[in-house]
Order: C-alpha cells, then sequence, then structure tokens
C-alpha cells in the first residue's frame, strides 16, 4: 500500500527536483545578471559626468532593456541617487521608486541628481536609442522605432546595426523609414535607391515632397536627382504613396459617404411616403427632424439631472421620444391644417412653409437661438482605425446601422402591417381604396403621424454627429427632395438608392470641386437626372404611373 | 378652379379702371415727390426721406408680385425660386454701379475693392462692358431672361409640373445662391457688392437722386402692371388660363402649352430682373442673401395675400406682407416669424383668393 501510495510521490519528486534546480539556477542567474547591471548603472550615481558617461557606454553596450527606466528617468531629468548611491525615479507626484526594480523606495540621506554634462547627454540619446530598439518585446521595439523621428548622425549607425539583426517585418519597415532622410542625403545612389525603396514598401505619405522634390526639374532644366536609377525607384515609390492615398481617400469618403447617405435617407424616407400618398410636399419636415434632435436634448438633460448615473443610456430613451413627439407634431399638423387642403399640393407647400417658420420661431424662442450640445454616449464615442488616417468614429458607425434598422422598420411597416396595406392601396389609388371601405383619412393622418416619426429618429441621428440649432432641419430639406425626386416618389427602393447615391457622389465630389461645387453640380445632375427620367430611378409602372 | 375675372376682356380697363389708375399714378409719381422735395422738413405734410426709400423698395417688390402673379395666378406654376430672377437683375445693376466708384474705394484702385481685397489684377471678363448703364441695363433683363428660358425649355419640355417644378425651382436658387456665396465666382462672395456712391454722374445719396429712383420705381410697376394686363386680356391670356385649369384640355385642343408657359415663365423672370435692377440701387446692397430659398417662398406669399390672378391684388400683397415686416420687426422682432408662418397658413387655409378676393366679395353683397 505505502509503496503504491510512495510511487506518485516518487515520480513527482523526480520531476519536481529538476524543475526546481532550473527554478533557482534561474533565479540566481538573473540575480547575478542584476547585479552586473547594477554595477554598470551604480555608476549613474555620481556628481563627476565622466563617471555617468561611462556608465551610460557600458549599460548600452550590455545591452539589457532593464536599464531604460534609469536611463530614460536620466534624460526626464526625474534620476535622483541619495547617500547609498540607491538609483531613484522621482515621479511628479514626488514619490520615489527604484530605478531598476520599480518598487516603491524611500532615500536614504540627502536626493542628488546625476552630474550631467553634453559629453553625458551626446551619450545618453544613442544608449537609449540602442537599448530601446533591441529590448526582447516587439511591441516595445516598434514603439521606440516609430519614436525615432528623423535620428541624428550618431544614432543612424546604431539604427542600422538593430535593422540588420530585426526579425520582425513591422519593426523592420520602422527601422528603415527612420534611416530614409539619412540615406536620401547620402551622395551614393545605391543608399538613395534603398531609402526609396523603404518608402515604397511603407507607401508612407510624409515622404511624398520628399520623392516629389527628387523627381522635379531644377531652374537649369535638369533633373534634381542626376541618377536615372534613382529616378525611377523614386516614381515607384511615388505611384506607391499616390495609390495608398487613393486608397485611404476611397475608403474614408464611402464611409462618410455612407453616413450622410443614411442620414439622408431618414430625412427623406418619410417625405417620399407623405408625397406618394398624399402627392403634398411638407416643407416642414425638415423641422421634424429638429425637433427630434431636440427631443434628443430634452431627455439627455433630463437623466443628466435625474439619474446622472445612467446618462449613458439616454439614447435608449431618446430614440423611441423623438418618434413619438415628432410623430405627435405630424399629426397636429395633417388634423390642423394639411387635411384641409387636400387636392390643392401648391397651398400645402406654403401653408407647411408657414408651419415650419412656426416651429422654428418657437424653438428659438424655448431653447435660444443658439445651438446646443447632444453628447455622444460613452460606448458611442472613440472609433476605431482600420488605415492610418481612416478612423471611422463609432457615431457614425451607428447612424449607418440605426438608419438601417429604420428602413427595416419602415419596410416591415409597408409589407405587414394592414396599414402598410391599406397605405399602399391609398398610393396607388385614393378614390378605389376609399370604395373598398378604407378610411383615406385615418390612413393619411397616420402615415403622416409615422413619416414624421422617422425624421425625428432622424433628428436623433444628426444630432450624434453635429450640433443641434432650431435651422438644423432647413440645411436637410432640399438634399432630401433631391432623393425623393432621383430615387421616385413613394418607393423605399428609390429612396434608399436616392439618399446613399446622393450622399456618395457628395462625399467623392467634396474633395475633387469643393463641397460648394460638389453641391452645385449635384444639383444641375438632378435637374438634368429630372428630364431624362422624371419619374426618378425607381418609375412607377402601370396603371399607377397615370394616377401620380 | 376659379371663375373668370368679371372685367371684360376687350379693353385695359374700363372708364372707371382708367380713372383710378391715373388718379394712383399722379399721386405716386407727382404729389409725393413734391411733398418730399418742395415742402419744407417742418411740415405736416412733407413725405420724410426713409418713406420714400421703404415706398420705393415696395414698389420694386410691387413688380416681382406682378411677375409671380402672371407666371402662379394665372399659368398655374408656383416658383419657388424667383428670388433668382430679382438678384441677377440686382447684380447686374449692382456691378454697374461698382464700376461707376471708379478709384473712390477704400483702396483707390480702379477695381472693385473686393477684387483689390482677393488680389485680382484685372476685371474678369464677365465684367467688361458694366461701366455702361445701358449695357448693365439690358443684361438685367436678358440675363435672367435667358437663365429662365433655358430652364423651362428643359422643365417643361418634361413636362415637369405642380410641385416637382416647384420644388425644382427651389433648387435652382439655392444652387446660385451657393454659387454667389464662393468668392471665386467674382461677384464679392458673401458681402456681395455695396458702397455704391452714384448712378449716371447723380449722387446715390442726394434725396433728389432717392425720389427719382423711387418715381422710376413707381413708374416700372406701372409699365409691368399695364403690360400684365394687356397680356392676361389677351387672347393668350385666355390660354395661359386653360393651361392653368387643365392642361391636357388646352393641348388636345391643339395649343401647345410649352410655348405659352415658356413665354410667360420666361417674361416673369425678365420682370423680376428689372424689379432687381430698380431696387439695388435703392438699399444699397446686392448678396447672395437674397437668392435665399425663404425669400423666394415669401414672393409667393405676397401673391397669396393679395389674391392670385388679380393683379392689383398681387401689389396690394406686396405692400401689405412688407408693410408688416417693416412694422414688426422694429416693433416685435420676435413675433414677426409667427406672423408670416400664420399668415402662410391663414391664407392658404381661410382666404384662398386673398384680399382682393374678400374685397369682391364685400362688394358683390352690398
Amino acid at each position: 500500500m505505502t509503496r503504491i501510495r510512495l510511487t506518485p510521490f516518487a515520480t513527482w519528486l523526480r520531476l519536481a527536483v529538476p524543475v526546481f534546480v532550473a527554478l533557482a539556477a534561474l533565479t540566481l542567474t538573473s540575480v547575478a545578471r542584476a547585479d552586473q547591471l547594477s554595477d554598470d548603472l551604480s555608476g549613474l550615481a555620481s556628481a563627476d559626468a565622466s563617471e555617468v558617461s561611462g556608465a551610460i557606454v557600458k549599460a548600452a553596450n550590455r545591452g539589457d532593456a532593464r536599464a531604460l527606466p534609469a536611463l530614460r528617468a536620466l534624460d526626464d531629468g526625474t534620476l535622483r541617487f541619495d547617500a547609498q548611491k540607491h538609483l531613484l525615479i522621482k515621479k511628479e507626484s514626488g514619490a520615489l521608486s527604484d530605478a531598476l526594480t520599480g518598487a516603491a523606495a524611500t532615500a536614504q540621506g540627502k536626493l542628488e541628481e546625476p552630474a550631467s554634462d553634453n559629453e553625458v547627454r551626446r551619450a545618453l540619446s544613442p544608449a537609449l536609442a540602442s537599448l530601446s530598439l533591441s529590448a526582447p518585446s516587439a511591441e516595445v521595439r516598434l514603439k521606440a522605432a516609430h519614436e525615432l523621428g528623423r535620428p541624428s548622425d550618431e544614432i543612424v549607425p546604431i539604427v542600422r546595426q538593430v535593422l540588420a539583426k530585426e526579425t520582425n517585418a513591422d519593426v523592420k519597415v520602422a527601422l528603415s523609414l527612420a534611416l530614409v532622410p539619412a540615406d536620401l542625403a547620402s551622395d551614393k545612389p545605391a543608399d538613395r535607391i534603398r531609402a526609396l525603396g523603404a518608402i515604397e514598401t511603407a507607401s508612407d505619405a510624409a515622404f511624398k515632397t520628399d520623392v516629389e522634390r527628387l523627381l522635379s526639374k531644377g531652374p537649369d532644366g535638369k533633373f534634381v536627382e542626376l541618377d536615372p536609377s534613382v529616378r525611377s525607384a523614386a516614381s515607384a515609390a511615388l505611384s506607391a504613396i499616390e495609390t495608398r492615398q487613393l486608397l485611404i481617400n476611397s475608403v474614408g469618403n464611402t464611409f462618410y459617404g455612407l453616413s450622410l447617405g443614411s442620414v439622408l435617407i431618414l430625412c427623406a424616407l418619410g417625405l417620399s411616403i407623405t408625397f406618394g400618398l398624399m402627392g403634398v410636399i411638407n416643407m416642414a419636415h425638415g423641422e421634424m427632424m429638429m425637433i427630434g434632435a431636440y427631443t434628443a436634448f430634452v431627455v439627455q438633460n433630463l437623466f443628466l439631472s435625474h439619474l446622472p448615473t445612467h446618462v449613458d443610456w439616454y439614447v435608449a430613451v431618446a430614440v423611441p421620444a423623438a418618434f413619438v413627439v415628432s410623430g405627435a407634431v405630424g399629426v397636429l399638423m395633417e388634423r390642423t391644417v394639411i387635411r384641409h387642403l387636400y387636392g390643392r399640393p401648391l397651398e400645402t407647400l406654403l401653408a407647411t412653409w408657414g408651419i415650419s417658420l412656426l416651429l422654428i420661431q418657437t424653438v428659438r424662442l424655448i431653447f435660444g437661438a443658439q445651438n446646443v450640445t447632444v453628447a455622444n454616449p460613452g460606448w458611442l464615442s472613440g472609433g476605431v482605425e482600420i488605415l492610418p488616417q481612416v478612423v471611422l468614429t463609432y457615431s457614425r458607425l451607428a447612424v449607418i446601422a440605426f438608419s438601417v434598422v429604420v428602413m427595416l422598420f419602415v419596410w416591415a411597416l409597408m409589407q405587414k402591417t394592414r396599414l402598410g396595406l391599406e397605405v399602399r392601396a391609398v398610393t396607388q389609388n385614393r378614390a378605389m381604396a376609399a370604395a373598398m371601405g378604407i378610411s383615406t383619412r385615418r390612413v393619411d393622418m397616420w402615415t403622416f403621424g409615422i413619416g414624421s416619426g422617422v425624421a425625428g429618429l432622424g433628428g436623433v441621428a444628426l444630432s450624434q454627429l453635429g450640433n443641434v440649432g432650431p435651422e438644423l432641419g432647413q440645411g436637410y430639406i432640399v438634399d432630401s427632395f433631391m432623393v425623393v425626386v432621383l430615387g421616385g416618389v413613394g418607393k423605399l427602393a428609390g429612396t434608399i438608392a436616392g439618399g446613399l447615391g446622393l450622399g456618395l457622389v457628395n462625399k467623392y465630389l467634396e474633395p475633387l470641386a469643393g463641397a460648394v461645387l460638389g453641391k452645385i453640380f449635384i444639383l444641375g445632375f438632378i435637374i438634368v437626372f429630372i428630364q431624362r427620367r422624371p419619374q426618378g430611378i425607381f418609375a412607377l409602372k402601370g396603371r399607377a404611373a397615370e394616377v401620380s | 378652379m376659379k371663375a373668370e375675372p368679371a372685367v371684360g376682356l376687350k379693353a385695359l380697363h374700363d372708364k372707371r379702371g382708367w380713372t383710378a389708375l391715373a388718379i394712383v399714378t399722379l399721386l405716386m409719381c407727382v404729389v409725393v415727390p413734391v411733398l418730399s422735395l418742395a415742402v419744407p422738413v417742418s411740415s405736416a405734410l412733407h413725405v420724410p426721406d426713409y418713406l420714400i426709400a421703404l415706398v420705393g423698395k415696395f414698389l420694386c417688390y410691387g413688380i416681382v408680385a406682378l411677375a409671380i402673379d402672371l407666371i402662379w395666378g394665372f399659368t398655374g406654376i408656383l416658383s419657388l425660386g424667383h428670388g433668382v430672377f430679382f438678384a441677377l437683375g440686382g447684380y447686374a445693376m449692382g456691378m454697374y454701379l461698382m464700376l461707376s466708384i471708379g478709384s473712390q474705394g477704400v483702396y483707390k484702385s480702379a477695381l472693385p475693392d473686393f477684387m483689390v481685397f482677393l488680389d485680382w489684377k484685372e476685371l474678369p471678363w464677365f465684367w467688361r462692358g458694366f461701366d455702361y448703364l445701358g449695357v448693365a441695363l439690358i443684361a438685367a433683363l436678358v440675363v435672367p431672361g435667358l437663365l429662365a428660358f433655358a430652364f423651362g425649355y428643359f422643365a417643361f419640355r418634361s413636362r415637369i409640373r405642380g410641385v416637382y417644378f416647384s420644388i425644382i425651382t427651389q433648387a435652382l436658387t439655392y444652387a446660385l445662391m451657393l454659387l454667389f456665396f464662393r468668392n471665386e465666382t467674382g461677384f464679392g462672395g458673401n458681402n456681395g457688392l455695396t458702397d455704391f456712391k452714384s448712378l449716371y454722374g447723380y449722387d446715390l445719396h442726394q434725396p433728389s437722386t432717392k425720389v427719382a429712383l423711387y418715381v422710376f420705381s413707381a413708374l416700372g410697376l406701372l409699365f409691368t402692371y399695364l403690360l400684365c394686363r394687356y397680356i392676361v386680356t389677351s387672347k393668350a391670356g385666355r390660354v395661359l388660363r386653360a393651361i392653368r385649369d387643365a392642361e391636357s384640355r388646352a393641348m388636345f385642343v391643339g395649343f401647345n402649352p410649352t410655348n405659352y408657359k415658356l413665354f410667360a415663365w420666361t417674361l416673369s423672370a425678365v420682370l423680376c430682373g428689372l424689379a432687381g435692377a430698380l431696387y439695388v440701387p435703392q438699399v444699397g446692397i446686392i448678396n447672395p442673401g437674397e437668392m435665399q430659398p425663404a425669400n423666394s417662398i415669401e414672393m409667393g406669399i405676397w401673391v397669396a395675400v393679395g389674391g392670385r390672378a388679380t393683379l392689383f391684388g398681387a401689389v396690394l400683397g406686396a405692400f401689405l406682407v412688407n408693410g408688416m415686416r417693416s412694422f414688426f420687426t422694429a416693433a416685435m422682432p420676435n413675433a414677426w416669424l409667427y406672423v408670416l408662418g400664420l399668415l402662410f397658413i391663414a391664407v392658404t387655409l381661410f382666404f384662398p383668393d386673398g384680399v382682393a378676393g374678400a374685397l369682391g366679395r364685400l362688394k358683390r353683397k352690398s
């Protein structure tokens, strides 16, 4: 029994002993190495500048990254030593920590600063560079390589040495980029070609002007760069940079275009439905967005004053609230004004313009004429960087996702509910639908309410992207009419295509022609487009076309 | 849609109408100027300068109202972009006034100040010739006319009508506003054209010049009124109304609505250009703000308030609405937008035939 019980223990022992031994040995060696390191660094604790610079050189030659904190502290001027010659780092708070272990420490006796002169400073920066560039962690090395900037002449050879040994691809690219300025200035063509190769690999736009300068001609009509092989390397690098920039721009433009398009769709959806249904243009539709945005503002303030701990979730309340408030205003408008103007579309246009003036002025009196800020909740601030210089902000991503949800909601409403069926029937043929027993007035009212509510949702989305002011809606009304005109009236698919198309074209044209000319171009295009397809992209076909 | 006006089609006016018109013209063009210039300031009968300036502006608005009545009231096309034609006429006049400043500007240069400011070395090509008043006046009529003709040709040819047309005209004014806001366009950008000194050698700040401009505006309004009156009482005017009330039927009867609409539309734009050219020397500034969509919509409400398809009603509406604006923006600035908004709603809901219609009803009852 004992034997049986002993056997596993013995096995365990047989395995464990070597592990213990190995661990102990490891601890010992690391202690020994730490000792050597602290020996090297002990010279830093000196009022003699030549001793300090000697210690720096020794630490650099040993190549142990654990010396970095002490050297960095020396560089910052936060390194101290006490009467026992212990190296300490003085933090901003005044607390002290051990320069080697990083543990909190207390000073024994008087604190002194190590001596410093030009020689120390000259020794320090290559030492810092070589130590951090040869640190065991690739992350640290990459960071150090990025921080190199334009390395000075004494660091360049160190970078070359490190680069020769480097295995990580990212660090290699960063290091070779750091060498570019030195190589470009070199008088050997091979160096310059190597530099251009590095630029080409990295496609870094920061060097664009340098490369362009090589390819330009001086006042004497000769190329700045005399060597044709260097010039061909330069043009390869330039085209790589330009390809990369094009990619970055098109990704960015697509993203901004999509988010603008989503907002336009949210605004145009309701407009398109009511226009298709009742043939009236609601000039106060933009103000429904404005009301939605102000609802978000009010909800945010209510959260701030009553539920400050849950303020991040105000959006969840603001969305339904905006739908209800804007929808209610829409229903009120329909019942009091629009219903009485049935069959007089031009008068409706003027009357709803009057309503929009009333709404703007009311909001101005309640909230003031200045813009108010609706803050992004915590989980919507920030963004994800998919390419250098291209940050997809969460708020814009959320607006895109939100508009998809709203589109699905409207689609389901129109296709899957009784009300949607009735709306479609009235849109196709009002008299016939009425004859079938549909209460067209009730349908009108609800549709108007829903259209306005959807605009209110658009307002919440807008409040997440920018400031909210009384004239918020005015800026979008012309654009959203253009979406309706482009997409065709009362067509969900048309509105989506029109909105996205307009948003994307807008953002693609902006860098080419400037924001204003881009807009003028689009308006011109739409005027011409209407010539060819007066019914929009998705024209109604058959009998429905005759009614509208 | 609307009953034919009671006025006969054969003559422009009956005897009473002509008499009333003559009296009003005499009052506006002779009595008021005399009261302003010859009567001493201390007298109770003196017409103060600010009133001359105000009424002078209103007279220009009256021309615009007539132009809109012609196209909306009689032809059934609601334009939300007439501000563009008005502003283009104004810009043409402004360019002449700008060049006639000569080197009296802030920078003492022969170029207009804003061009010096933008560091331009010479006049852009489209500014050439605008140092002649005649060229400017012709341009004030022709440029809006050409724009309207081109725009209307494409729009009416593809049978864009109703609210579609209205929205497209709004896009037109919006686009041109954006264009004129740019400094590169060459019309002074945001600030527009201003600081005018003299018109054809006469100092614009002299009371006599102001009265003269006022009289020209009154004569312009009279001319526009008679022209519109002539058109709407002519056979073409009947066709326009037929198109307004039943376009397809008018077409089947054998008229080509496109040509008639294009004629009325272009003429309307030309008249707006005339109004703009008369307006700018009186107010002393023209900037892209005149092309704001809101301005154009307000022009529509003048006509709606006064009463559509009754030419004198349109003028009345322009005077009424702008008089209210002058009163409210001075006395109760916050209330003005409410008044204007309610005016839009009330007129469309309760007085679709405007003041003129209400007056007509009263007359018939008594």
